[in-house]
C-alpha cells in the first residue's frame, strides 16, 4: 500500500515510528467537558486561516483618503486608510464580508471557550501537581487571547474601536510615574498618535499570534507528557488513565469536531452580523456614540470603569487617576490570582500529593465556593458594563442602575459563594457522605461512580 | 434494513450534500457574491464533512475502552543525579569561578541594557503636550468643524455647540463645548473665573475627566452634561465639577471673551490639563 511506502520511506530517515506509534495510542478519557479546550483549539485554526485572507487586504495606516467605495452613505467622507480598506473588505471584496464576520465570531467564540475550559480545570481541581506549569500557560494564553482580540477590533479605525483605543490609552495613562511614558512609546505621541494602528497590526497579527502558537504547541505536549486526568470510577486510578485510543476513533471524532466548530463559525459568520462598522462611521475624537460597548470579553473592564466610584489619589502633586483603579489594579490582581492560585490552594490546604484524578465540584465546597463568588463578581460587573443599555431597556435611571450595581457587586459574590457552599454540603451529604459544618478543605470522597464500560455515563 | 446500513447511508449522504454544498459556493462567489448565502452554503459543506466523519467514526471504527499505566513523572533518583553531574561538568577546573561567573553575568546584563534603549525611538518624550492645548497662545477665534467662527447670538438658549481653536479643528485634545445657559439658572462662576462667561455662554473642554471620552449628552433642565462612556454627570451651573460616575475633577473651563468684529475668543488656555489624569498632572 501506499501509505505503508510512505511510512516507511519516513521512517527511513527520521525514525519516527515508535514516536508516532506513542501518539496514536494515546488514551483520551472520554468526558464531554474534556472537549472544551478543543474547541478553543479549533477556534485558533479558524482565527488563523480568516485572519491571513483579511491580511491580505487590510491597510493599516492612518493617513487621510476620501471613500469611494460601493457603500453609498459614506461616499466622498474623508477617512482613515485602516478605515477605508476595511470597509472594501466588507464591501467590494468578494467573500471578505463572510470571512471579516467569521473571524470575529471565531475570536468571541475562541474566549468564550477558553473561560469555559478554564472553569472545567479550576472546578475539578485539574491544576494540582503536577499541572501547575501548565495552568500557567493556559492562563497566559487566555490574557494573550483577550489582549490580541482588542487589539483585532482596535485596528479598523470607527467610531468605536476608537473610542475603545481611547479607553485603553487612559487606562494606561492612569500608571504612576511611568503611564505618560508608556502610552507616549506605545502610541507614538498622544492620542491618538500617529503609530498605533500599525504598531498594534504588527502585535495582531505577528507577535501575539506567534506566541499563541508557541504556547500552545507546549501546553498540547504538556498533556501528552502528563496523560490526561480522569473522573474517579471503577477501575479508575492515579495510576492508569481508561478512556479510548488516539487512533483511529478519537483523531476521526476530533476532525470531525474541527470541521462541525467551523459550521458552527460560517453559520454565525453568514447570518449575524457583527460589528457593523459602516453604522458606527471613521473615527472622531470629538465623537461618541452612546451605548458603546467593547467584546463580550471586555465586558468586565468597562463594568468596572463605570461602577467605580468618583475616587482618586492626590498627594504632593501627584495624582492616581481613577480609572487606574479598575483598568490596572483590578486587572492586575485577577490574573496574578489566578496565576498563584494553584499554589495558594496547596498551601492553605497542605495537600502538595500529585492529582491525576479530578475532583467533583462538590467535593471541594471552599474552591467551589471560592470559583463561583469570582464568576458572580465578574458577572456583575459584565452586566455592569452596559448600564445605560439596561437603565434604557428597563425605564430605570442610568444613576439608580450604576447603584444597584455597586451594591450588587459586593453582595452577590457573598450571597452565591455561600449558597454553593451550603449547596456542596448539601449534595455531598445526599452522596451518602457526611460532612462536618465547619470549612474545610479535606478532599470529601465522591461517590464511586458505576458503569466503567460506557464511561460517557459519568455524571461530573 | 439494519441499523449499520443506514448510518452507513446517513454519512454517505452528509457528504453528498457537501459536495452540492461546496459547488454552490463556489457558483455564489463567481456570481458575484452574497454574505449570507456564503455562510450558509459553507456552514452546509463543513457541517456536512463533520457530521459525515463522526458518524463513521462512533458506528465503524473499534470503540474499545484501554486502561494505560501512569508512570510516575519525576525521574529516578540516578537520572537525577546524572544529570546533575553532566551540567556541572568542567566546573571544577575554574580557578576563580566567581570572579568569571560575576563578570559574564555582569556582561550578559549590560548586553540586555544596551538593548533596551531602542525602545526610547518609539515615540517622543512625553512633555508639556499633555498639558496645554493649541488655544494656549491666547485670544484664539474658536470656531466650528467646518472653521466658521461662533457669534454669541449663534447660540440659543440651551444651545450646544462644539468648537476647536481657530486652525486647528483636528486637534483631539481641543475640543470644546459652548453651552448657553438659561438666565434664570443659578449659575456660579468659579472664584476668578467671574469675567470668563460671555451672554451666559460658558466653554469647557468637551474631554471627560475620566478616559477622554466625549461628553456629549447636556441635560438643559438642570444644566448637566453627560459622559455617554461611563456615565460621569458634571454641573455646568458650578465649574462643571462632577456629580456623579467615575469621574473625580471638574472638566477645564476656557476664559471666553468677544473680539473686535464679535466673535468669540478664548482669552488663554483651558483652566488646567484636558481630558484623563496622570501621575504628573499638577505638577
Amino acid at each position: 500500500m501506499l501509505s505503508r511506502r510512505l511510512a516507511r520511506w519516513i521512517d527511513d530517515r527520521l525514525g519516527s515510528a515508535q514516536f508516532a506509534r506513542t501518539v496514536l495510542n494515546k488514551v483520551f478519557p472520554d468526558h464531554w467537558s474534556f472537549m472544551i479546550g478543543e474547541l478553543a483549539l479549533y477556534c485558533f485554526v479558524i482565527l488563523v486561516l480568516t485572519g491571513i485572507y483579511l491580511t491580505f487586504f487590510f491597510d493599516a495606516s492612518p493617513d487621510i483618503t476620501t471613500y469611494h467605495g460601493s457603500y453609498e452613505p459614506l461616499r466622498g467622507v474623508e477617512m482613515s486608510q485602516a478605515y477605508r480598506s476595511s470597509l472594501e473588505l466588507s464591501f467590494d471584496v468578494r467573500a471578505g464580508l463572510v470571512m471579516r464576520q467569521m473571524h470575529h465570531w471565531a475570536a468571541l467564540l475562541f474566549l468564550a471557550s477558553i473561560v469555559v475550559h478554564l472553569g472545567r480545570v479550576f472546578f475539578t481541581g485539574a491544576f494540582r501537581r503536577p499541572r501547575e506549569i501548565n495552568w500557567i500557560i493556559g492562563v497566559t494564553l487566555l490574557v494573550l487571547a483577550m489582549f490580541n482580540g482588542f487589539a483585532g477590533y482596535s485596528l479598523l479605525d470607527d467610531q468605536l474601536s476608537g473610542t475603545g483605543l481611547r479607553i485603553a490609552y487612559s487606562i494606561a495613562l492612569s500608571i504612576p510615574l511611568i503611564g505618560t511614558w508608556i502610552t507616549s512609546l506605545l502610541f507614538g505621541g498622544e492620542f491618538p498618535g500617529p503609530d498605533i494602528i500599525q504598531r498594534l497590526f504588527v502585535i495582531h497579527i505577528l507577535l501575539i499570534p506567534a506566541a499563541i502558537a508557541v504556547l500552545l504547541t507546549i501546553h498540547l505536549a504538556i498533556v501528552v507528557r502528563h496523560k490526561h486526568t480522569q473522573f474517579p470510577g471503577t477501575g479508575r486510578t492515579e495510576e492508569n488513565v481508561v478512556g479510548t485510543r488516539m487512533w483511529p476513533t478519537y483523531a476521526a471524532k476530533a476532525t470531525g469536531l474541527f470541521f462541525l466548530v467551523t459550521a458552527v463559525v460560517a453559520f454565525l459568520g453568514g447570518i449575524f452580523q457583527i460589528n457593523p462598522i459602516w453604522v458606527y462611521g471613521p473615527f472622531d475624537p470629538a465623537e461618541v456614540s452612546s451605548a458603546s460597548q467593547p467584546d463580550w470579553y471586555m465586558g468586565w473592564l468597562e463594568g468596572a470603569l463605570r461602577i467605580m466610584p468618583g475616587w482618586e489619589i492626590r498627594a504632593f502633586g501627584f495624582e492616581i487617576p481613577n480609572p487606574f483603579f479598575p483598568g490596572v489594579l483590578l486587572a492586575g490582581l485577577t490574573f496574578t490570582l489566578l496565576y498563584v492560585w494553584p499554589f495558594l490552594e496547596a498551601r492553605v490546604s497542605g495537600d502538595h500529593r500529585v492529582h491525576h484524578l479530578v475532583d467533583r465540584p462538590r467535593q471541594r465546597p471552599v474552591r467551589t465556593a471560592m470559583g463561583v463568588a469570582t464568576l458572580a463578581f465578574y458577572l456583575v460587573l459584565f452586566l455592569g458594563g452596559a448600564s445605560d443599555v439596561l437603565a434604557e431597556t428597563f425605564g430605570l435611571s442610568v444613576n439608580a442602575v450604576i447603584w444597584g450595581f455597586r451594591v450588587l457587586v459586593v453582595v452577590l459574590p457573598i450571597v452565591s459563594g455561600w449558597s454553593a457552599y451550603r449547596l456542596c454540603k448539601e449534595l455531598s451529604a445526599r452522596d451518602g457522605v457526611p460532612t462536618g459544618s465547619r470549612v474545610t478543605w479535606r478532599e470529601i470522597p465522591g461517590r464511586v461512580l458505576r458503569g466503567s464500560a460506557d464511561a460517557t455515563s459519568t455524571d461530573a | 434494513m439494519n441499523a449499520g446500513v443506514r448510518v452507513e447511508r446517513a454519512a454517505t449522504v452528509c457528504f453528498f450534500l457537501a459536495m452540492l454544498a461546496a459547488l454552490g459556493l463556489a457558483v455564489t462567489y463567481w456570481r458575484g457574491g452574497q454574505t449570507q448565502l456564503e455562510g450558509l452554503l459553507l456552514a452546509v459543506v463543513t457541517g456536512g464533512i463533520g457530521t459525515g466523519i463522526i458518524l463513521w467514526a462512533k458506528h465503524f471504527m473499534p470503540n474499545e475502552e484501554v486502561t494505560e499505566a501512569r508512570e510516575p513523572i519525576a525521574s529516578t533518583e540516578e537520572d537525577r543525579a546524572a544529570f546533575t553531574a553532566d551540567f556541572e561538568a568542567g566546573e571544577s577546573t575554574l580557578r576563580s569561578r566567581r570572579l568569571l561567573l560575576g563578570s559574564a553575568t555582569g556582561a550578559l546584563v549590560a548586553f540586555g541594557v544596551a538593548l533596551l534603549f531602542p525602545i526610547r525611538s518609539l515615540g517622543p518624550r512625553p512633555g508639556r503636550g499633555l498639558k496645554r492645548t493649541a488655544y494656549a497662545k491666547g485670544n484664539v477665534r474658536v470656531v466650528q468643524a467646518d472653521g466658521s467662527p461662533v457669534k454669541p447670538a449663534d447660540l440659543s438658549t440651551d444651545g450646544v455647540v462644539t468648537v476647536w481653536p481657530e486652525g486647528h479643528t483636528d486637534s483631539a485634545d481641543a475640543p470644546t463645548l459652548l453651552i448657553r445657559t438659561r438666565a434664570d439658572q443659578d449659575f456660579t462662576p468659579q472664584e476668578g473665573r467671574e469675567d470668563w462667561t460671555v451672554e451666559n455662554i460658558v466653554a469647557y473642554s468637551k474631554l471627560c475627566t475620566h478616559v477622554g471620552c466625549p461628553v456629549g449628552l447636556y441635560q438643559a433642565e438642570q444644566g448637566l452634561l453627560l459622559c455617554p462612556c461611563h456615565q460621569s454627570t458634571f454641573n455646568v451651573l458650578d465649574g462643571a465639577r462632577p456629580v456623579f460616575g467615575p469621574a473625580a475633577r471638574s472638566l477645564p473651563q476656557l476664559p471666553l471673551a468677544v473680539d473686535d468684529d464679535g466673535y468669540l475668543i478664548a482669552t488663554a488656555d483651558f483652566s488646567g490639563p484636558v481630558g484623563p489624569g496622570f501621575w504628573d498632572r499638577d505638577r
